[in-house]
């Protein structure tokens, strides 16, 4: 049933502490689908997806998973219902090698992608099993926390800024990789600074503002919208 | 007389079995620590009693269900490690969001009360414990006479030991626990559950104490001070090594045992220091410990 959503997430707040950081964040990703949560620093983009796993665990409203509700889960158990997180800051381990990276994930769901298929998707990471996972430069870094993701089975992927920090070429070639799996039938919520790299990607767009969604652009329709878009990320 | 150094090598060699033996229990224990800090941040004050608990566990096992050396070497950790669950989840598991210094003070309390508790039911003097009857006498090696016993300690902590070491350095459940030493959450993120990793990590931790105690019975008294004699050195192996690096434990443990087996031959005086001269030395120079890592 490609109309219910895969991921439907409404009137979510999330607090540090006593910082309340989301105000009723409500938004769906659908089954297939690429969808970017585009916004400002401190727009609670990060804060929404680390909601979502259980990391913040202050958080009222809800979260659900095809259907299952998240808020309230035990931590562990989210990425179990086949949810594969790659965070803003890579989560490389130091004191594993690359091989060790790779397969640290448990497997969650038949169907994940094999060494070989992922090896063919980011050929970068070819031979460099035993290398100290954080020797790898950045961009290797990223597609090694992408790739440990594939290999779970896990089929709702959260990208935390998989560009961030990276050059232009490493950016394309992390570009490609995202279309494979889209192509491969992977949905992907992604937050991304990068807008005209989040365009080349996604379906649709949320942009959020001070802790909430404040609007939602279909990707068609983001060259009618790029002024408001501009207002939106002051870019 | 043989000398080597002008000094007898019977009494060298002698001495420096001594420092291995020594030196076998300060890396059991300190291999122990270093596993419960790496993954809980907690210095272990109980280790010690713990260790204590371990011999007397053997002891009453043989005294009141007549259960020898080698099943007990096996059930005294078990039990041990099972107090250790308990321990962890019951209160030590409610300090991790408080300053490191509350997970220190309450295995400081809990060794106090373990030792308290032993000593009024047992008295201070100590309880023999017998050498199994497989190990007794010993081996001619030429230059010195090694008792059986003692060879086995040396042979059994050092399997343990690099066994232990094996197992985080080279095994999928060893990747988890160093994955979740660095980054927990993201290691919970991935699906794993890591609080049961972490009791059991501390389980694990505080059985090697009580292996290390059911090994020392039969060459030490079974006493509820042994312990505390023990850990102080233990901690100080801990700090040379490098905090949570376990082959640091484990290198440092036999080497310090060896030097301080040196030192009672070579200079007397010396030999209950010279651990901590060492440290002192050690902290000047590489503050992080010889085999740690700058956190």
């Amino acid at each position: 049933m490609p109309d219910t959503p895969m991921l439907e997430i409404a009137d979510l707040h999330a607090f540090y502490g006593e910082s309340h950081i989301l105000h009723g964040v409500g938004l769906e990703v659908r089954q297939g689908e690429v969808v970017t949560l585009l916004g400002r620093n401190g727009a609670g983009k990060t804060t929404t997806m680390r909601a979502v796993m259980g990391i913040v665990s202050k958080r009222t409203g809800s979260i659900r998973f095809r259907g299952t509700e998240l808020v309230g889960m035990a931590q562990h158990r989210v990425a179990r219902l086949g949810i594969g997180y790659v965070p803003e800051e890579r989560g490389i381990f130091s004191s594993l090698s690359v091989d060790e990276n790779l397969t640290l994930p448990p497997v969650v769901k038949p169907g994940g992608m094999t060494v070989a298929q992922i090896h063919e998707l980011f050929p970068n990471l070819v031979g460099r099993g035993s290398t100290q996972g954080t020797r790898l430069s950045g961009g290797e870094q990223q597609m090694l926390a992408v790739a440990r993701i594939l290999r779970t089975g896990a089929d709702l992927i959260l990208l935390d800024e998989p560009t961030e920090g990276l050059a232009p070429v490493i950016i394309e070639q992390i570009g490609r990789a995202i279309h494979a799996l889209k192509r491969r039938g992977f949905t992907i919520l992604m937050v991304e600074q990068n807008f005209r790299f989040a365009a080349t990607i996604a379906d649709r767009h949320y942009v959020m503002e001070e802790g909430h969604v404040v609007d939602m652009i279909p990707n068609d329709q983001l060259a009618a919208n790029s002024e408001k878009l501009h207002t939106y990320l002051g870019v | 007389m043989v000398t080597l150094f002008g000094i007898p090598t019977q009494a060298l060699f002698g001495q420096l079995l001594l420092g291995l033996i020594n030196g076998s229990f300060y890396a059991l224990l300190s291999l122990g620590l270093a596993v419960i800090f790496g993954m809980l941040n907690v210095i272990n004050f109980a280790h010690g009693a713990l260790y204590m608990v371990g011999a007397f566990a053997a002891w009453l096992l043989m005294q009141h269900f007549g259960i020898g050396y080698w099943p007990a070497l096996l059930l005294a950790p078990l039990l041990v490690g099972l107090f250790g669950v308990v321990l962890e989840k019951t209160m030590l598991s409610r300090l991790y969001k408080l300053d490191h210094l509350y997970g220190l003070l309450l295995t400081f309390g809990v060794a106090l009360i373990l030792e308290g508790a032993f000593r009024h039911w047992y008295g201070a003097s100590g309880q023999p414990y017998p050498i199994p009857d497989a190990l007794r006498g010993g081996q001619n090696l030429g230059f010195m006479f090694l008792p059986n016993y003692r060879g086995w300690v040396i042979v059994a902590s050092l399997i343990t030991c690099l066994g232990t070491w094996y197992a985080i350095e080279r095994t999928r459940l060893g990747a988890y626990l160093r994955a979740a030493t660095e980054n927990p959450t993201l290691v919970q993120a991935f699906g794993i559950n890591v609080p049961v990793m972490v009791t059991l990590t501390y389980g694990f931790g505080v059985a090697l104490a009580g292996l290390a105690g059911v090994l020392a019975a039969p060459i030490y008294q079974v006493n509820p001070l042994m312990g505390s004699n023990l850990i102080v050195v233990v901690f100080a192996v801990v700090v040379i090594g490098g905090m949570g690096s376990i082959l640091g434990a484990i290198v440092t443990g036999l080497g310090l045992g060896l030097l301080e087996g040196l030192a009672k031959v070579v200079y007397p005086e010396a030999s209950n220091i010279v651990v901590f001269v060492v440290m002192a030395i050690v902290l000047l120079i590489k503050p992080a410990g010889l085999f740690g890592r700058e956190r």
